[in-house]
């Protein structure tokens, strides 16, 4: 009962947000809303019993994800009332899509409810283990490889952003903070011997 | 699903409270603030003048870097998670080799890092 | 055998996939340490060595029998292995290429050999992957290297647009495939090949698996490039950086064929009725659109895009066969048409004047007057490609079309002839503009690398690879006889 309220309160603001996502006009407000459909979905998550994969939720997603997409909107500085204008001319198009999508959807649905074997996939975890501990307990053995692979994807990540954005512009003064505290007083300090009335000429 | 939704009580208690302290400060301020709005009041205000223009800003490129480089680092602390609980609950043969697993994965990512601190992605100019 | 001792003992076998990896983490640690980008020479010739090592020791370490390592997460047999040469030596050819132009242009960033090995990774992890994840691992591996390579000159409007076009349109590829494997995860009951291969000839799943099914093969369609999913390939290829593109043109092909040959004859082998129509459509459609297409293209690297989709026709023609010809006769198809392309590539990449690269199809006017070895070279290619004989191109459509013809796919053969007629239209149009009209301005002249490479693959063409094709075609049809 409890279960069932939380799960239609969870769900109704995931997919009211999700539609405020791509409504609303100023596109930070966008992102805010995106944040709140990550959250309920992570809700949602928890309500699956999957709550790894819902922290992994909050706090990739809405702790980063969603960061950089605020960094992004405010980067790109994009006139989105601009990009608004086509829009409605491409809306025929892009609904015979969602259209067509929507019914192999139902189509597939009414399959899996009559197909043989199809629960098969439910995975319980056993033994009062939680599913983090489930993870942990095969990840970095019997998916070694998987593992170290998404090491590599993160590594090829890491270079791409570095490749791509990493500029460093000429003549900018930095503080090197070593070489300050490294200087010694013979280097800084130089003692002139000036004679009364001669200066330094 | 044998999923027991108890344990849950107390952060939902705190979301709860959380939601009624936000709200309650809107709703007071809606209902008990005097408020008498005009059109100049409300406009936007530069020192005098008219507002020039936008009040949002680009953002440099390399704010965009730092954010990806934080998510990539946020994802192998997420990776961490299940290793640091299920490392003592193995045996011991596997347990070292989950150990020397998760230092490859690290090391891949350490030479990431030294990568990114040698180019000076990691400063601000 | 315990799993830890499994996982132990699959370590050797994964000698050239750690020689990448060595590679890759090795340039990059010593690189940033110091200041490498003077040093490109050296770490561009370190990559290509790493290549060919792979690639050598994918050949050398083939085992008789199929070996499951990593606890059925890998495959190490003959068609990963055929494959994995394939990749390792066009990538190395491709990286060779793409620092001596660097090079040249004074682009000198040593992240570039250290890519196209990760991405060679990704690939090499695609042509051996036995469950889902690793699929999808390896298609990400290879698909993220690539979409910052296409970006590579980043303050160029085209590049950047290219890389931009491939990431978005990409990722929306790889969110069907992940869409599609959840499909076949739920229907089947398992990630693993083996097992959908047993619940699928126990007739589990129905639509939904089919859905699944279809969905990846979208995806996979879409990395290599077949049409109606290479929308994204003229632009791609025109906005890249040439020797990136010539990199597309070879290696990533290779791999997403064999992932594809690999899907369909292992998990799927019991669905052939449902995706024999798929494939032969992706095919047909290929062909026609890559012949089409190239007709109206001015730019050689847009034409190059629209050859390959072409070819990637011919290839999934010898796929869409689901005899023991069948896959085979792709496998040599790539094995073939991949060295002709490469040296094409060289010679584009070594046409330049006044500094900037010349790559319109005006632009090889007169060539034979000019330069007649590259002109002559440029000819033994562009036949080998459209297929003409002797020249090796003519053996391998003949083999897809035989396999074709063997399965009952008659339309598809005759189609496939059609589109290869019209196609040699165009590349007869380019030999017209060598051969016959008046010079063009006057090109720099080329660099010897490229002539070295682009006279090395004319060799393979004609005669090489013509002579060992018994070789070759016994080597590819051991490979996959173990899928019948």
């Amino acid at each position: 009962m409890l279960a069932a309220i939380a799960f239609y309160v969870l769900a109704a603001v995931a997919v009211i947000s999700a539609f405020a996502v791509i409504a609303a006009r100023n596109p930070v407000h966008s992102v805010l809303f995106l944040i709140l459909t990550f959250f309920t979905a992570a809700g949602l998550f928890v309500l699956l019993g999957a709550e790894f994969l819902a922290m992994l939720l909050v706090v990739v997603y809405v702790g980063a994800v969603a960061v950089l997409f605020l960094f992004v909107v405010m980067m790109l500085d994009v006139d989105f009332a601009e990009l608004k204008q086509g829009f409605l001319s491409y809306m025929p198009v892009g609904a015979l899509v969602a259209a067509v999508l929507l019914a192999e959807l139902v189509l597939v649905a009414f399959a899996a409810s009559g197909a043989r074997g199809a629960p098969l996939a439910i995975a319980e975890t056993s033994g009062g283990v939680t599913n983090a501990e489930a993870i942990g307990l095969v990840l970095y053995t019997e998916y070694l490889l998987a593992f170290q692979l998404a090491g590599l994807v993160l590594l090829v990540a890491m270079i791409g952003a570095i490749v791509l954005t990493l500029r460093h512009r000429p003549g900018v003064k930095k503080q090197d903070i070593s070489a300050q505290v490294g200087r010694r007083r013979s280097e800084a300090v130089e003692l002139k011997d000036i004679r009364p009335g001669q200066g330094l000429g | 699903m044998g999923l027991d939704l108890t344990d849950y009580l107390p952060i939902v208690i705190f979301f709860a409270i959380a939601l009624v302290m936000g709200a309650g400060f809107l709703i007071a301020a809606w209902v008990v603030a005097p408020k008498s709005p005009d059109k100049e009041k409300v406009s936007a205000y530069e020192c005098g003048f008219n507002a020039f223009d936008d009040a949002r800003m680009k953002f440099d490129v390399r704010f965009y870097l730092v954010s990806i480089l934080f998510i990539i680092f946020d994802l192998e602390v997420a990776f961490l998670f299940p290793w640091a609980i299920t490392l003592t609950d193995m045996p011991t043969e596997t347990a070292q080799f989950a150990f020397w697993s998760m230092m490859a994965f690290l090391g891949v990512l350490t030479v990431g890092f030294i990568y990114e601190w040698k180019k000076g992605a990691l400063e601000w100019e | 055998m315990s799993p830890l001792q499994d996982l132990i003992a699959s370590g050797p076998h994964l000698l050239p996939e750690a020689v990448l990896v060595v590679f890759a983490l090795g340039a990059l640690f010593f690189g940033a340490l110091l200041g490498a980008d003077r040093w490109f020479g050296l770490t561009s010739t370190a990559g290509v060595a790493a290549l060919v090592a792979a690639g050598a020791l994918a050949i050398a370490r083939q085992p008789v029998a199929p070996v499951d390592v990593f606890l059925g997460a890998m495959v190490i047999d003959g068609v990963s292995a055929f494959a994995k040469a394939l990749i390792a030596f066009a990538a190395a050819a491709t990286l060779f290429l793409g620092a001596v132009h660097f090079n040249a242009t004074r682009e000198r960033r040593f992240e570039f050999p250290i890519l196209v090995c990760l991405a060679v990774l990704g690939m090499f992890v695609m042509v051996s992957a036995q469950d889902l994840i690793t699929l999808y691992i390896g298609v990400e591996l290879q698909s993220l290297s690539a979409y910052v390579l296409a970006a590579w000159r980043r303050d160029d409007a085209f590049s950047s647009e290219a890389g931009l076009k491939y990431f978005v349109l990409s990722a929306i590829s790889s969110g069907l495939l992940l869409f599609g494997a959840s499909f076949v995860y739920g229907f089947t009951g398992s990630i693993d090949f083996d097992v959908i291969a047993a619940a699928v000839s126990e007739g589990a799943g129905g639509v939904g698996l089919v859905f699944g099914l279809v969905l990846m093969l979208c995806a996979l369609a879409f990395k290599m490039s077949a049409a109606p999913f290479h929308m994204w390939t003229p632009d791609v290829y025109e906005g890249a950086p040439t020797p990136v593109t010539a990199f597309f043109a070879a290696a990533p092909k290779v791999a997403a064929v064999t992932l594809m040959a690999r899907v369909l004859y292992e998990p799927f082998a019991g669905l052939e009725a449902q995706w024999q129509q798929v494939i032969a459509a992706l095919a047909a459609i290929s062909m026609v659109w890559g012949a089409f297409g190239a007709l109206l293209q001015t730019n050689l690297k847009r034409l190059m895009a629209y050859s390959s989709i072409a070819n990637m026709g011919f290839a999934l023609m010898g796929l869409a066969a689901g005899l023991e010809q069948g896959p085979a006769s792709a496998l040599i198809y790539l094995a073939l048409y991949v060295p002709a392309n490469i040296g094409i590539f060289a010679l584009i990449l070594a046409m330049r004047r006044d500094g900037a690269p010349a790559e319109t199809v005006a632009d090889l006017a007169g060539l034979a007057q000019k330069r007649p070895w590259m002109a002559a070279l440029f000819t033994m290619l562009l036949f080998s490609i459209a297929g003409v004989p002797p020249f090796a191109g003519f053996i391998g459509k003949l083999l897809v079309f035989q396999a074709s013809v063997d399965a009952g796919l008659v339309w598809l053969a005759v189609l496939g002839g059609v589109a290869a007629v019209v196609a040699a239209a165009y590349y007869l149009r380019l030999l017209a503009s060598i051969w016959f009209q008046p010079p063009a301005a006057a090109l720099q002249p080329a660099g010897n690398a490229n002539l070295i490479t682009a006279t090395f693959a004319a060799a393979l063409t004609f005669p090489i690879l013509v002579v060992a094709l018994g070789s070759i075609e016994r080597w590819a049809e051991a490979a996959v006889r173990m899928w019948f």
